[in-house]
């Protein structure tokens, strides 16, 4: 029973996690690109936004989303002593 | 085990850091080489003969004969080295070599390539990665077999691997021909054959083991030659070293530059108007034709040749006419289309051209330029499915996933897609930056350049190959104008080395790296073909009771079979190159990635489903592209407008609606599944079941 319930709540958190990356990566992509063209006027580093988001913004985003990933889940796998392997 | 590990991670590390130095000293000896006059095709051979050397004594020195060290390298790669690697099998030679090109000719529209194909290892991270590297077995037909039960799902996984590795490797291939035969002379069916001697060389005797040690090396060389270049041509324009950070000023130049050349008003900008005119002349000439054929067929075709061969003898006949007036005279005559089929296809394609060259230069940084308001929204809808496709296709193709069974925790399997990331990060970071930089040297250098006096590397590819490089003098007035130059993708890459001035020996170090991508990704292509023929097909379905040496031998036969039939369907010269990769990757979307990913989240879909979700997603997918890819010869009319290349998206809808259907209307999975999937997900729950293959 204890398990279950262990099993749940991880795989609830995870799912949060995932569900929570997986937004910031549509809205830097997609959300981004749907409105390039209302975008255009801001600039940044002397880029028109849009452009800087699609060459390098969302590429930042991107690697951030994936390393917090593995950080924060390899936590969760600590605090719910699921890490495999020998310690 | 851990310290085992750790030494043979210390061990690896010092192992790549001497090859690196190692490989720079290489490169400064060559360079010293040049400066004592070794000539350049030489350096070339030399510099292309060392590396391919190098892959196979890496990939000899890793022979196994051992089906864990086969198969997944014994999964002991650890994170950095398999993002090293992952990043080598991801980057091929259009990344490497066409990307910067296509950025260069499409501006803001062009990124979606970068997006989509960094972009889509957040989904690999999120929902597939760590998965994976949980069941751990061989390959992606394993998961779908194991989870879905029964061959018929593994078999569908199957056809779909090959369809789509087979389908990109061919792209693969078709690069290293190019490369090799560019740079060393030989013919390109020579080349592709050679290529396809150190893919063999790498991969033949130590399956993964081997590819994943080569393509470590690989990565190394592939980064260095691109950032070398394109570090020089940004201390050119703007004295910053790092040009990911500098070219944003230079962005705002190029801009600044777009609009001088557009304007009529300015000197340089009425020029360009002078040209623009006499290619809308031309453009309306054509099509003028166009009509007159359609109207008066074979009969008009036959006068209108009368009419150009007595145009050119008048002109000859004519005293103190200017000479080059009557070579383009006598070349209309040469020229002049056999039939009216052909005379259609001609003289559409000079009215194309020509209407391409009267259009003011469009925007870099704008994205979807459109004539109106309905054309933008086009662009736009079609920009987002194909970075949905790129980015879903990414996540779904066989060669990148099974790299991540390879890693020894999943642990490491998360932080070996964030390493991959951001080792290919690096590239797709800097491929806009060139592009950028490339386009200032062009629109400020080359432009208004006198026809005397061209810079050198301009008449070095003009005089390589016309359909890169060349500039005609249209309006004869002795300056170089943007619309008369005419220049092929792929050169911005290849020429960058000259561009920015610096010795033949990076050139030839620019090709090593476009080899080098081509060929890891070639390698991690045919492996995974291979595989899912003797491990999915021959092991697990045809004779589960064979022994190890004869799985291995199996193996590597199929190898040796599958790697000669892409070479020489590749060198049929089969499609295009940007053909091949968007069906490639459409098809990976649609076939796996619903299966997969409702296998790991969805413990209600069945093999019902999965059959469903597979074959409807392949089935849609290809009907798609079958009919309106142009290439087919069909030509339909599209579904809501979506380009081709970006079929995907249909056939993705179509998986995942397959898999839940299917799913609903059959019975729920049995225990045994409902335990896999838990076992999948959790990563060492107590009481739990085991899948892994040691």
């Amino acid at each position: 029973m204890q398990l279950a319930e262990k099993r749940r709540r991880y795989w609830k958190k995870n799912l949060r996690l995932t569900g929570m990356l997986l937004a910031i990566w549509f809205i830097a992509t997609f959300v981004v690109g749907w409105f390039a063209r209302d975008l255009q006027s801001l600039t940044f580093l002397g880029f028109p936004l849009p452009f800087y988001m699609g060459a390098q913004g969302a590429l930042l985003i991107y690697v951030a989303v994936v390393g917090y990933y593995a950080w924060r889940m390899d936590r969760l796998d600590r605090e719910y002593a699921a890490q495999e392997g020998e310690r | 085990m851990s310290g085992t590990q750790g030494r043979f991670v210390s061990q690896l590390k010092r192992h790549y850091s001497l090859y690196t130095g190692g490989f720079i000293g290489f490169v400064v000896m060559l360079a010293i080489l040049e400066q004592m006059g070794v000539p350049n095709v030489m350096l070339g051979y030399i510099f292309l003969g060392a590396t391919v050397l190098l892959y196979a004594g890496i990939g000899i020195s890793s022979r196994t004969s051992d089906v864990t060290e086969y198969y997944v390298a014994g999964r002991r790669v650890p994170a950095l080295f398999n993002g090293m690697a992952t990043a080598a099998d991801w980057m091929s030679a259009a990344s490497f070599i066409g990307l910067a090109g296509t950025l260069y000719l499409s501006g803001y529209d062009g990124l979606a390539f970068v997006l989509g194909w960094t972009g889509g290892f957040c989904l690999v991270a999120l929902l597939l990665a760590p998965y994976l590297r949980k069941f751990g077995q061989f390959t992606i037909p394993d998961f779908l077999g194991a989870r879905y039960g029964g061959n018929l799902p593994r078999s569908i996984g199957v056809f779909a691997a090959i369809l789509c590795s087979f389908t990109y490797v061919i792209a693969q291939i078709y690069g290293v021909g190019l490369i090799v035969s560019r740079f060393t002379g030989l013919e390109f069916g020579v080349g592709v054959f050679v290529g396809l001697g150190s893919i063999l060389l790498c991969s033949f005797l130590g399956g993964m083991r081997a590819v994943t040690w080569t393509q470590v090396a690989q990565y190394v060389i592939l980064i260095v030659a691109y950032m070398i270049p394109v570090v020089w041509l940004s201390v050119k324009h703007t004295g910053n070293p790092v040009p990911q950070v500098a070219y944003g000023y230079v962005l705002e130049k190029v801009t600044a530059r777009e609009q001088v050349l557009n304007d009529p008003v300015t000197p340089d900008g009425a020029r360009e108007a002078e040209v623009r005119a006499i290619f809308t002349q031309k453009q309306e000439q054509a099509e003028a034709r166009l009509k007159a054929l359609a109207a008066g067929g074979d009969a008009w075709l036959a006068a209108e040749r009368g009419r150009v061969v007595k145009a050119a003898a008048e002109l000859k006949a004519r005293p103190g006419t200017d000479p080059r007036v009557i070579v383009a005279a006598d070349r209309a005559v040469a020229e002049f289309p056999a039939d009216v089929a052909a005379a259609r296809t001609a003289w559409k394609k000079v009215a194309d051209a020509a209407k391409a060259k009267a259009a003011p230069i469009p925007a870099h940084a704008e994205p979807f330029i459109g004539q109106n308001e309905a054309e933008s929204d086009n662009k736009r809808k079609n920009f987002l499915a194909l970075v949905l496709c790129l980015m879903v296709g990414t996540a779904a193709l066989p060669h990148i996933l099974t790299r991540f069974y390879t890693t020894p925790s999943v642990g490491e399997a998360r932080q070996s897609v964030f390493w991959s990331l951001l080792f290919i990060t690096l590239l797709y970071i800097t491929v806009p930056a060139l592009a950028v930089l490339a386009k200032y040297d062009v629109y400020t250098l080359l432009v208004g350049s006198s026809f005397s006096e061209l810079p050198s590397w301009v008449s070095a590819w003009a005089a390589v190959d016309k359909t890169l490089m060349s500039v005609n003098d249209i309006n004869m007035d002795g300056i170089v104008q943007l619309a008369e130059i005419t220049m092929g993708g792929d050169l911005i890459m290849l020429a960058t080395p000259e561009i920015s001035g610096l010795p033949y020996v990076v050139t030839a170090l620019v090709a090593a790296g476009g080899l080098a991508a081509a060929l890891s990704t070639a390698d991690g292509l045919l492996l995974t073909i291979a595989n899912a023929l003797s491990h999915d097909v021959y092991f697990k379905m045809v004779d589960p009771h064979a022994s190890t040496a004869r799985r291995l031998m199996i193996s590597k036969g199929l190898l040796l079979v599958v790697a000669v039939s892409a070479a020489y369907v590749t060198s049929l010269k089969p499609g295009d190159i940007l053909l091949l990769v968007g069906v490639a990757f459409s098809l990976a979307a649609s076939a796996f990635f619903p299966a997969l990913v409702l296998g790991v989240f969805w413990k209600r879909a069945n093999k019902a489903g999965a059959v469903l979700g597979m074959v409807g997603g392949l089935g849609v997918c290809m009907y798609y592209m079958y009919t309106t890819y142009p290439f087919f010869g069909v030509n339909a009319p599209p579904w809501w407008d979506i380009n081709p290349i970006s079929g995907g998206i249909f056939g993705m809808a179509a998986g995942f609606a397959g898999v839940f259907v299917g799913s609903m209307l059959t019975a729920a999975p049995g225990k045994e599944i409902q335990d896999l999937v838990d076992h999948v997900r959790y990563p060492n729950p107590e009481g739990d079941i085991k899948t892994e293959t040691a």
